[in-house]
C-alpha cells in the first residue's frame, strides 16, 4: 500500500521535474508599460524573478544638462507622467531652495491643491489598474471616470491634462481660473462617495481579498533596508510621510493623517492608496478654505542662474519620496541633474517579494508596487 | 398557439417528402439535417446577439456606452467584428505544430455543437431525446479540454502551455462537483432523459427542491466556460490569453465564439435541469414553450455576464482548493440530504 509519505517521497525524488524560464514582458499586458521580468518557475511557483528595466529610457537626466533650468520643467512632466504636478513641484522647490527664492502664499496654496489633485489622479490609476490585474475589469472604469473629472480640472488650470508644466521657480505659471474653485469644491464633495464605491466593488470583494491578503508580505526592516518609500513603506507600518515628517511648502498648516498598514501585504499597499486619497481630499478642502489672495508668482529672476553648488531636495510624491539633486556651475544650465525616482527604488523589492509565490501573484505584487515606467527608466 | 409551429413545420416537410415519394430513410435523414441546420441557426443567431449583449452590458456595468454604431443600437457589431477578423491573416509562428495548431480552433466547436443535439428547445422540440441525455452532456462536454490542450501544446508558447495545463487541472476539479450536483436532480427524476427531467418539474422546479445543487452547478459551469472569476485558463493579466495567445484572425475568433457557445450550452442545461426547461411558470402558457425556454436561457446568460463583470479572478490554487474542499463535499452532502429526504417523503407517502 502506498501511504501519503511514500507518495510524497516518490514525487520529490523519483519524478524528475525541471525548472523553466518564462520571459514576462516587455510587451506583456500587465507590466504597466515596457518592463520585463525574467521568471524562473517551478510549475507555477516563482523560484526567481529578475527585473529588467530600461526599455523606456530617454536619458532625461542627461538631456537636462543641455537645457536651461526652465526648459527642464517639461521634462519632469514626462518622468512620472501620471503625477506631473508633483514632479514639477519637486524640481522647482529644489531650485528655489538653491536660489533662496520666496514663494508667495497664494502660489504655495495653489501648488498644494494641484499636488494633491494629482496625487488623487495618480492613485486612481493605481487602484484601477490593480483591479484589472486581479481580474476585475469593471473597477478600472470607475476609477477612470473619476480621474477624468480631475484631469478636466488640471486642464482648466494648466491647459494640459497630463504634461502640465505648470509650476515655475517662484510660483506657478498662471493664476487659478475663476470657474475652477466652484468645480473643485463640487468634486471634493463627490469624491468620498466614489471612494466608498471602490471600497464596495474592489476592496470589499471576497475574491480580491483572498488574492491580496498576506501575499507578497514586506516587513518594515526589509522595506527600510531597500529604501522603499511612499505607500509601499507605509503599508508595512512605517510612519514616514515627508509631508508630516519634514514638512515642505505649506503642508504643516493642514490637518491630515498618515494612514498606516498592518501587514505590509498587497492588500495593505492597495488600501493605502484609497486611504491616502481620502486624506488628500481633506487637504484640498482645507487649502481651498484658506486660499489667500495675492500674487501667484514671486520675485524670481528672468534667467534662472543658481549659485555654484549643489542641492538635494525631496518631496512626498505619489509613489514615494521624489528627490531632485541639482549641481550648478553658475551657468543657466544644470551641470548635473539626478532624480531619486521612487518607482525605480521600490521596484528593487520585486524579486524579494515574488519569490515563492505563484505566477498570478507576480502580477498582483508588481501592481501593488505601482510603478510608472516613465519614472523607472527616466 | 405558436407552440407547435416548428413541429408543424417538420411534419409538413415530412409529409411533403412522403408525397414526393421519398423513401422513409431519406425522409428521416432530410428531417435530421433540417433539425441540425435549425440548431446551428439558433446557435449562430444567439451568438451574434450574445456578443453584442455582453459588450453592451459590460458598458452598462462599467459606466460607459458600449458598441452602438453598427446597425440599430449596434446590434450588427458581431457581424462587423467577424468581417474584420476574417480579413485578417492567421499568423502561424515558426515553431508551432501546424496541423494541431490549426485543427484546435476548428475542433473546439465540435463538443459544443454536438451537445445541442440533446437540448430541449421547447415542447417536443428536442433534436435527439437520448435515454442518457445528461450523461451525454457530461461525457462530450469534458472533451473540449482535449482541444484546449491541443491548442496550448501546439502553440509552442509557454503562456499557452501554462494555460492549457491550468485548463486540465481546472476541468478535473470542476467536472466532479458539477456531476455530483446534477446527481441530486437525477435522483429526484429517476431518469437521465432530458424530456423526463422536464416532465418531473411540472409541479415544482428543481431549483426549489435542489437550491444547493443549482448554486454548485452554476459555480462549476462558470468554471467550465472559463469566465471570470474562474477564468484562470485565459488569465489575461498573467498569461496573456492562455491557449489562445498565439492565435490571430478568425482562428482566435473561433475560440472566442466557442466560449460563448459554451455559455449558451451550460445555461441551456441549467434551464433544463433546474428551471423547468420550456415549462411555463404559473401556468402562463400564453407564450409558446420555446419562448419560455429562450427567456429563461437569457436570464441565466445575464447572470453569467453579471458575475463576469463584477468579480475579480481567483488564483489557480485557490480555485483548486475551492473545487475540492468546498464544492465536492458540499455536493456530496447534497446527494446525501436528497437521498435522505426522498426516503423520508416516501415513508410518509407524499
Amino acid at each position: 500500500m502506498i501511504t501519503g509519505t511514500d507518495l510524497r517521497d516518490r514525487l520529490e525524488h523519483d519524478i524528475k521535474t525541471d525548472r523553466y524560464v518564462l520571459n514576462m514582458g516587455p510587451q506583456h499586458p500587465a507590466t504597466h508599460g515596457v518592463f520585463r521580468v525574467v521568471l524562473t518557475l517551478d510549475g507555477e511557483v516563482i523560484v526567481n524573478a529578475e527585473a529588467v528595466c530600461g526599455y523606456l529610457h530617454r536619458g532625461i537626466e542627461k538631456l537636462a544638462e543641455a537645457r536651461t533650468y526652465t526648459q527642464v520643467i517639461p521634462y519632469t512632466d514626462r518622468m512620472d507622467y501620471l503625477a506631473a504636478m508633483l514632479n514639477n513641484l519637486g524640481y522647482v522647490q529644489t531650485l528655489e531652495k538653491m536660489m533662496g527664492v520666496e514663494v508667495p502664499e497664494r502660489a504655495e496654496y495653489i501648488r498644494v491643491i494641484c499636488a494633491e489633485l494629482t496625487r488623487i489622479a495618480s492613485h486612481l490609476i493605481s487602484v484601477g489598474t490593480y483591479s484589472i490585474e486581479i481580474g476585475g475589469i469593471t473597477g478600472f472604469f470607475y476609477c477612470l471616470r473619476d480621474r477624468e473629472k480631475i484631469l478636466d480640472l488640471i486642464e482648466m488650470i494648466s491647459g494640459s491634462r497630463m504634461t502640465v508644466s505648470y509650476m515655475r521657480v517662484g510660483g506657478v505659471s498662471e493664476d487659478l481660473p475663476a470657474e475652477f474653485l466652484p468645480q473643485v469644491k463640487k468634486l471634493m464633495k463627490e469624491l468620498p462617495a466614489a471612494f466608498d464605491e471602490y471600497d464596495g466593488l474592489i476592496t470589499g470583494n471576497e475574491i480580491f481579498q483572498a488574492r491580496t491578503k498576506f501575499v507578497g508580505v514586506l516587513n518594515p526592516e526589509t522595506a527600510i533596508n531597500y529604501s522603499a518609500s511612499g505607500p509601499m513603506l507605509r503599508a508595512s507600518g512605517v510612519n514616514w510621510d515627508l509631508r508630516k515628517a519634514r514638512p515642505y511648502s505649506v503642508y504643516d498648516r493642514f490637518d491630515f493623517e498618515v494612514p498606516l498598514g498592518r501587514n505590509g501585504d498587497c492588500f495593505d499597499r492597495f488600501r493605502m492608496r484609497i486611504l491616502e486619497m481620502r486624506q488628500s481630499v481633506r487637504i484640498i478642502e482645507q487649502a481651498l478654505e484658506g486660499l489667500p489672495e495675492g500674487p501667484f508668482m514671486g520675485k524670481a529672476p528672468k534667467v534662472i542662474k543658481p549659485p555654484v553648488g549643489e542641492m538635494y531636495h525631496e518631496i512626498e510624491g505619489a509613489r514615494g519620496i521624489l528627490g531632485y539633486y541639482l549641481v550648478s556651475d553658475g551657468s543657466p544650465k544644470p551641470y548635473r541633474m539626478h532624480v531619486r525616482r521612487p518607482s525605480f527604488i521600490n521596484l528593487g523589492l520585486l524579486s524579494e517579494l515574488c519569490r515563492g509565490w505563484k505566477l498570478a501573484d507576480v502580477v498582483a505584487i508588481l501592481g501593488s508596487v505601482d510603478i510608472v515606467l516613465g519614472e523607472v527608466d527616466c | 398557439m405558436g407552440d407547435r409551429i416548428f413541429i408543424e413545420f417538420g411534419n409538413y416537410l415530412s409529409g411533403l417528402l412522403a408525397l414526393a415519394g421519398a423513401p422513409l430513410l431519406l425522409n428521416q435523414v432530410i428531417l435530421m439535417i433540417v433539425k441540425i441546420v435549425g440548431a446551428l441557426l439558433f446557435i449562430l443567431l444567439n451568438l451574434m446577439f450574445i456578443i453584442w449583449l455582453e459588450r453592451r452590458l459590460a458598458g452598462w456595468f462599467q459606466a460607459r456606452v458600449g458598441p452602438n454604431r453598427v446597425g440599430p443600437k449596434g446590434l450588427l457589431q458581431a457581424l462587423a467584428d467577424v468581417g474584420k477578423l476574417i480579413s485578417k491573416e492567421i499568423i502561424i509562428p515558426g515553431a508551432v505544430d501546424k496541423v494541431i495548431f490549426l485543427l484546435a480552433p476548428v475542433l473546439i466547436f465540435v463538443p459544443s455543437l454536438v451537445l445541442f443535439a440533446v437540448v430541449p428547445f421547447g415542447r417536443g422540440m428536442i433534436p435527439v431525446d437520448l435515454n442518457l441525455g445528461i450523461f451525454f452532456f457530461f461525457a462530450i462536454g469534458s472533451l473540449s479540454i482535449v482541444v484546449f490542450f491541443m491548442g496550448g501544446w501546439a502553440s509552442a508558447n509557454k503562456y499557452s502551455l501554462i494555460g492549457s495545463m491550468r485548463a486540465v487541472a481546472q476541468m478535473v476539479s470542476y467536472e466532479i462537483p458539477m456531476v455530483l450536483s446534477v446527481l441530486g436532480v437525477v435522483m429526484i427524476t429517476g431518469s437521465l432523459k432530458m424530456s423526463s427531467v422536464i416532465a418531473s418539474q411540472t409541479q415544482v422546479w428543481n431549483i426549489f427542491t435542489q437550491p444547493v445543487a443549482f448554486l454548485i452547478y452554476f459555480a462549476a459551469s462558470v468554471a467550465e466556460v472559463n469566465r471570470t472569476p474562474f477564468d484562470v485558463v485565459e488569465g489575461e493579466s498573467e498569461i496573456v490569453a492562455g491557449p489562445m495567445t498565439e492565435y490571430g484572425g478568425m482562428a482566435f475568433a473561433m475560440w472566442y465564439m466557442a466560449e460563448y457557445t459554451n455559455v449558451i450550452l451550460v445555461s441551456a442545461f441549467a434551464v433544463t435541469l433546474f428551471l423547468g426547461g420550456w415549462l411555463a411558470p404559473f401556468g402562463w402558457t400564453f407564450l409558446p414553450s420555446w419562448v419560455w425556454f429562450v427567456l429563461k436561457l437569457y436570464l441565466l446568460i445575464f447572470l453569467h455576464m453579471w458575475v463576469r463583470w463584477t468579480y475579480p479572478r481567483i488564483r489557480v490554487d485557490q480555485l483548486m482548493s475551492f473545487g475540492w474542499k468546498v464544492l465536492v463535499p458540499l455536493s456530496l452532502a447534497n446527494v446525501f440530504v436528497t437521498g435522505f429526504g426522498m426516503y423520508v417523503f416516501r415513508g410518509i407517502g407524499w
